[in-house]
């Protein structure tokens, strides 16, 4: 941090200066001026949020996507559906034991599950070869689809947050303040809230499992050197299974709340695909900090453009991928 | 003379020729090309649309005019390009007599511009519900039996503004055409009766998150137009609930659809009493739907189906319907340009389901539209209760032709909100 400042002063002031605003944005009353420009605070402030907890979603995506691609250099083209298995897994597991919470351990392990078998059967025979590895992925996930839409037919799936999650909370902050000078709090979904802060549990928990464990040192160097860690005699077969099980069992957990705060139907594993391959592009290829980043501003940039300029909010997002493509090809915390 | 005995030989094995082929052409099976979204985001209801099609061919046999009926099914995912790639393949490769499709409102406008370069082939739209479809540059040879977005609008903005109340509304909608027809519908009748439309937020085909858009409705309005379709629907709903949204809401034709009706979860019960507007209704006692509804719960096995029909399964069942009818009625003819066919279609009176409809000039259904409520059955599963039913609404809406072309083609911010057009 302190050699950051030092190398870049001119970059750390304007991160500071962002910030500052950014905080005044938040907390301070917008004057009239203001809000004539660029819209209400309420606006602002639950585009603000929303991009934040979007981001939450697609860092859960994106992390075991990002973690499967560092260690093994395998491109899983078939994330996407294990994302929509897991919703689906969800759904089944929250109708039948009635808890919203029990979905989550369920799709976990029923994906995870999945993604072991899938290393077990499928990845284990094609080892190093990654164009196979990635037709074979593709492959999978188009059949899978289909047999997901003859199981599961083309409904929309809503997995219901228990009684004391749905509905909004009151926040401390203002958005306004009315005539006779009372202010007016910012209302925000409950179960929004409580995703993201799950999800910023789980980011936690990984670094510190990455950078405090043994096996994590096991993970960070089979991402370095595969060969090596293998020729000092670590089973690295094992740890394969494991962080293939555990990426996939992240995916199942973010179709459970995919499946709360939006839904599930056909169509949606293209759509996590996609969306968790421009997260790690913009973040960076195997880097579990570069995907938190990456889903953030992916998720600011959906919910930004969505009510600032609809027409193109599309766009915005593939026009940053661009933009980190043309000056830092590795991802912004990438290592080239 | 071996030349003049060769001469006649041929004469005659050309005569033979010809008549063989004509004699085929007669008996031989009638073959209509099917253009069905049955991937993407409309897959679920080009399902239905599909049983709609099978009800209609059961209830003739598969024989129209004496003369065996044989269906080429092909999909498109409701984008117009898929829709021009399956048309052509049903036209030039598989060389089907006739077409019927396809389901979205812009694949109708490439549609009809394909038709127009394939003067022999008839075209019969499916659910497409695009005005531009039928209103600028009408094709020779397509026709349309469902009334568009703009007529299924009908009765809507009146109901509202004289029996709700509701004075001011906000409309949120998909970004492309059917939506901007539907609004342009509700808002030409809304603001005539009085009303005022604020605002309208306009969102991507396919919005998934809309959170942001949520807080950005208004909160003065008296009501929030919806004009959302399938997982976009279901999505805008759930979030919401979340969000603790509280003001009246107003369906869209397709955001109280049994597709979202239908779905799975707790987000559609945020539909539960909300008006809407569209060529049919559940609760409908008009005894042709009723016939109707029974025969398609008996022809597909509950699980398999709606609990009852879907407005995309009743606008192929009556396109399908209008095409079997007359080829009754040439018996089989389709020679020389499928000029008896169209002729019959052109004049025919359709006895729907959904009422009675007949073809304008440019072969744009004039039929019966009706106001609805969403309710809650006893079983548990919601329902669009009958409310209103306005009868021979045509495409320029009532207004004359001239008032109606003054006032544009349907866009994001067209037309104005004004007491009088």
């Amino acid at each position: 941090m302190r050699r950051f400042t030092t190398r870049h002063p001119v970059w750390t002031a304007i991160i500071a200066l962002a910030a500052a605003i950014l905080l005044w944005l938040i907390f301070a009353a917008w004057p009239d001026g203001l809000t004539d420009a660029i819209g209400r605070k309420k606006i602002f402030l639950n585009a603000l949020f929303n991009g934040i907890t979007l981001g939450g979603l697609y860092f859960l995506v994106a992390s075991g996507f990002t973690l499967i691609f560092g260690l093994m250099r395998n491109v899983n083209l078939a994330h996407g559906t294990l994302y929509m298995l897991g919703g689906y897994a969800g759904f089944y597991a929250a109708s039948l034991t009635g808890s919203w919470i029990l979905a989550f351990p369920i799709a976990f392990v029923v994906i995870g599950a999945c993604g072991v078998l899938l290393q077990v059967l499928v990845f284990r025979r094609m080892e190093g070869e990654d164009l196979r590895q990635t037709l074979v992925t593709i492959g999978i996930s188009i059949v899978v689809a289909d047999l997901m839409l003859w199981g599961f037919g083309g409904d929309f799936y809503n997995i219901n947050p228990p009684e004391w999650l749905s509905g909004p909370m009151q926040t401390f902050l203002v958005t306004a303040v009315k005539s006779d000078g009372t202010p007016v709090f910012m209302k925000y979904p409950m179960v929004r809230i409580v995703i993201f802060l799950f999800a910023v549990v789980v980011g936690v928990a990984m670094w510190l499992a990455l950078n405090r464990t043994r096996i994590g040192m096991m993970i960070r160097a089979g991402v370095d050197d595969r060969e090596m860690l293998a020729a000092s005699g670590i089973r690295i077969q094992l740890i394969f299974i494991g962080v293939f099980g555990f990426g996939a069992g992240l995916a199942g957990i973010a179709g459970v709340v995919g499946g709360t705060f939006q839904s599930i139907a056909p169509g949606e594993d293209t759509r996590f695909l996609l969306a968790s391959l421009v997260v790690v592009i913009v973040g960076g290829m195997g880097s579990i900090p570069g995907a938190a980043l990456g889903a953030l501003l992916i998720g600011l940039a959906e919910q930004f453009g969505s009510v600032y300029f609809p027409t193109y909010a599309v766009v915005l997002t593939f026009l940053i991928m661009v933009v980190v493509l043309a000056f830092r090809p590795q991802g912004l915390l990438g290592r080239s | 003379m071996t030349r003049g005995l060769l001469g006649s030989l041929s004469t005659v094995a050309l005569i033979a020729v010809g008549a063989t082929g004509a004699a085929a052409q007669d008996d031989g099976p009638i073959t209509i090309g099917i253009l069905n979204a049955l991937e993407g985001t409309y897959a679920v209801p080009g399902q239905d649309g599909m049983r709609g099609i099978e009800l209609a061919l059961m209830q003739h046999d598969h024989k129209a005019g004496g003369r065996d009926i044989e269906i080429v099914v092909q999909s498109t995912d409701t984008t117009p390009d898929s829709a021009l790639r399956g048309a052509r393949k049903l036209v030039e490769q598989d060389g089907v007599d006739f077409v019927i499709g396809p389901l979205s409102g812009s694949e109708g406008i490439a549609i009809r511009d394909y038709s127009k370069t394939q003067p022999d082939v008839t075209f019969i739209n499916g659910i497409s519900g695009a005005m531009e479809m039928t209103m600028v540059d009408p094709s020779p040879n397509l026709f349309r039996f469902n009334i568009d977005g703009a007529q299924w609008s009908k009765g809507l903005g009146d109901y509202v503004f004289n029996e709700k109340g509701y004075k001011t509304v906000a409309t949120i909608g998909e970004d492309y055409s059917f939506i901007y027809t539907q609004v342009f519908g509700f808002v030409t009748e809304f603001c005539e009766a009085g009303g005022e439309v604020t605002e309208r937020f306009w969102v991507p085909l396919g919005t998934k998150d809309f959170g942001s858009i949520i807080a950005a409705l208004p909160d003065e309005v008296d009501a929030i137009y919806l004009g959302l379709g399938g997982g976009d629907a279901v999505n805008f709903l759930n979030q919401y609930q979340q969000a603790g949204g509280e003001a009246n809401l107003i369906g869209g034709t397709i955001m109280v659809d049994a597709s979202v009706l239908n779905s799975q979860g707790r987000a559609k019960e945020a539909l539960i009493g909300v008006p809407s507007s569209g060529p049919q209704a559940d609760t409908w006692d008009d005894p042709r739907w009723t016939e109707y509804v029974d025969a398609y719960r008996d022809a597909f096995p509950e699980g398999e189906r709606f609990p009852s029909p879907s407005l995309f399964a009743t606008g192929y069942y009556n396109a399908t319907n209008a095409a079997l009818q007359c080829l009754d009625t040439v018996e089989g003819d389709l020679s020389d340009d499928q000029v008896a066919f169209r002729d019959c279609l052109s004049n025919l009176t359709l006895e729907s389901p959904t009422g009675t409809i007949t073809l304008d000039e440019n072969r744009q259904a004039i039929g019966t539209n009706v106001v609805t409520e969403v309710v809650e059955r006893e079983d548990g599963t919601l329902a669009n209760e009958l409310v209103k039913v306005v009868e021979n609404v045509n495409q320029t809406l009532g207004l004359s032709p001239e008032a109606f072309a003054e006032l544009g083609l349907p866009s994001r911010e067209n037309p104005e909100c004004k007491s009088e057009y």
